[in-house]
């Protein structure tokens, strides 16, 4: 295995978050910030609990995991993307690499950034509201596995795209809409029956149940099927990924 | 010896249907600097392309130091350094970083003594910390090849190192061309400037439309096709060549002042001792005489002119 291939890409892209300090980290802890403002303290001041966990601390996992999948995608999209193009990517085709070090560095990479990003969220929540983990291990354990996930996912986006545009088309029309209606803000179960039947089709619904059953025990669905949510995702995303070098799909002519 | 690299029957054509290449043969020699000639469009980059791995052949095999390229793709990849025709570069890098990075990816533990040596043979050390976005055109394409460069390969791919190049950068180009060959890098150049294979290389191959219209020592290729003409300055204007001098295909300028005479090089005897005594004969005077060679431009335009 070429580790240095690995490494090199692993701490190329990391050192493209330090340097975007402000786009990697800042930006997206002052939204999270803003959204503890706008539902933690307005609207929690009129759901005060659910289930016996205060709103504000209730939205956490949610709001952890959103922020977690928009920049997995973003960061891994991009990463792969710009290369391609600024024609770069000729030096990563020419160089002895196999597909899964390309992966392992750029998904890792992503991933990584992802995981800080979700733990200084965290860290900022806990500034707001009182926060509880029953399971540390467990919201590690989703943590990690939606990151690389998700970033994979990004991986897949920043191949497929051929313009910028098509670099902020899903994650705009397909995942903001699926976090926000996946229970990021509210508990499944305080939907009607109709849209209760009809959030068993959102996917994060499933992320979102096993993050926050590891904070507060509290899950909309079972956390086995929530496990196994995240790894089937992961699987389509290796899946595809396997696909995409196996026949060169926008890589190679 | 083994050729380093042996092309056997390569095609490609492309999913427009274009077809680049049509099964080309070809060997480099170890050590030596090959030009790859052909005009835009003839080939030349995705024949590199497909020796890289960057283009997938359609068919045909290609052999890098005795390895199948798909095979065996970690060993022939990790000796093969490429710098492409495009000034494509990571803008917001350093230096330092981007080159550095360079050699991890191609397998290379670190080595911030050899990064630091290519750097400053390529006069880039004084810009070590700047950002790649800061440097003049020339400046990247040395790094460009301070890149290629970094993980220490035995082949180097140039494909049109000095297109767009002013002549001073040109010549300082050739010159870290000429060390690398030295060191026992062997070089592939793809250029249309002919004066660049003229100056550096030790075989030729001219490439049009896919095909490869011949391979040949530069030297031997310049013997073997290249006219050499005597002219003569006529001490008397001529109102046309004389029946008695025909047979030496003579061509007389546009004044009549002027006898040009083309002859074969290659020949045991070129004629002109015969041709010099037959005009005394004729009492026709001269009052200075030279001769041209053609150059590898003009063997070259030919060539392609011949492929239209």
């Amino acid at each position: 295995m070429n580790l240095h291939a690995v490494r090199a890409i692993y701490h190329f892209e990391m050192a493209r978050a330090w340097r975007t300090l402000m786009q990697s980290i800042v930006s997206p802890v002052l939204s999270t910030s803003l959204y503890f403002i706008v539902f933690g303290a307005a609207i929690g001041t009129r759901i005060t609990e659910i289930e016996g966990v205060s709103y504000g601390a209730f939205i956490v996992p949610g709001l952890v995991m959103l922020s977690l999948l928009t920049q997995s995608i973003s960061n891994a999209s991009f990463g792969i993307y710009f290369p391609r193009f600024t024609g770069t990517i000729y030096e990563l085709l020419s160089a002895p690499v196999s597909p899964l070090e390309i992966v392992l560095g750029y998904v890792g990479a992503a991933a990584t950034k992802s995981v800080i990003l979700g733990l200084i969220i965290l860290a900022t929540a806990g500034l707001f509201v009182p926060l509880r983990i029953e399971h540390p291990v467990w919201m590690i354990v989703f943590l990690v596995l939606t990151a690389f996930a998700f970033s994979l996912f990004g991986f897949i986006i920043g191949i497929w795209a051929d313009g910028f545009e098509k670099l902020q088309v899903i994650p705009l029309l397909l995942i903001t809409p699926l976090t926000f209606l996946g229970g990021t803000f509210y508990s499944v179960n305080m939907l009607p029956p109709f849209w209760q039947a009809v959030s068993m089709f959102n996917p994060v619904v499933y992320l979102v149940s096993g993050f926050r059953w590891s904070f507060y025990e509290l899950a909309d669905v079972n956390v086995g099927l929530s496990v196994a949510a995240t790894f089937g995702f992961l699987g389509l995303c290796l899946a595809a990924v396997w696909w995409i070098f196996r026949t060169g799909y926008r890589l190679k002519t | 010896m083994t050729p380093i690299i042996a092309v056997s029957n390569l095609s490609k054509t492309y999913a427009s249907g274009f077809q680049a290449l049509k099964r080309i043969n070809l060997e480099i020699r170890r050590g030596e600097i090959f030009a790859l000639l052909g005009p835009n469009g003839a080939g030349k980059t995705t024949l590199i392309s497909i020796v890289c791995g960057i283009v997938n052949p359609s068919e045909g095999e290609v052999l890098v130091d005795g390895r199948d390229i798909a095979a065996h793709y970690r060993a022939v990849r990790s000796m093969i350094g490429l710098v492409p025709q495009e000034l494509t570069t990571d803008a917001f890098e350093s230096v330092w970083a981007t080159t550095s990075f360079s050699r991890g990816l191609f397998g290379r533990p670190p080595n911030p003594a050899h990064i630091q040596k290519v750097l400053r043979d390529l006069s880039l050390w004084e810009k070590k910390d700047n950002r790649v976005m800061t440097l003049s055109g020339g400046m990247k394409r040395r790094l460009l090849i301070a890149k290629a460069l970094s993980h220490e390969p035995q082949i180097l791919f140039l494909d049109e190192p000095t297109a767009g190049v002013d002549v001073e950068l040109r010549k300082d180009m050739w010159n870290i061309v000429r060390a690398l060959r030295d060191s026992g890098v062997t070089i592939i150049l793809t250029t249309h400037y002919i004066e660049e294979a003229e100056e550096m290389a030790d075989r030729v191959g001219v490439i049009a439309k896919g095909e490869l219209l011949l391979v040949e020592g530069k030297e031997a290729l310049m013997r073997k096709l290249g006219r050499k003409q005597l002219t003569l300055q006529l001490r008397e204007r001529l109102a046309e060549v004389p029946a008695s001098l025909a047979k030496y295909k003579l061509e007389l300028g546009a004044e009549g002042n002027t006898l040009v005479y083309t002859y074969d090089t290659q020949a045991e005897r070129t004629g002109i001792t015969a041709l010099l005594d037959e005009m005394g004969g004729a009492g026709i005077g001269f009052v200075d005489l030279h001769t041209d060679q053609s150059s590898l431009e003009d063997i070259f335009v030919d060539l392609v002119r011949k492929t239209r």
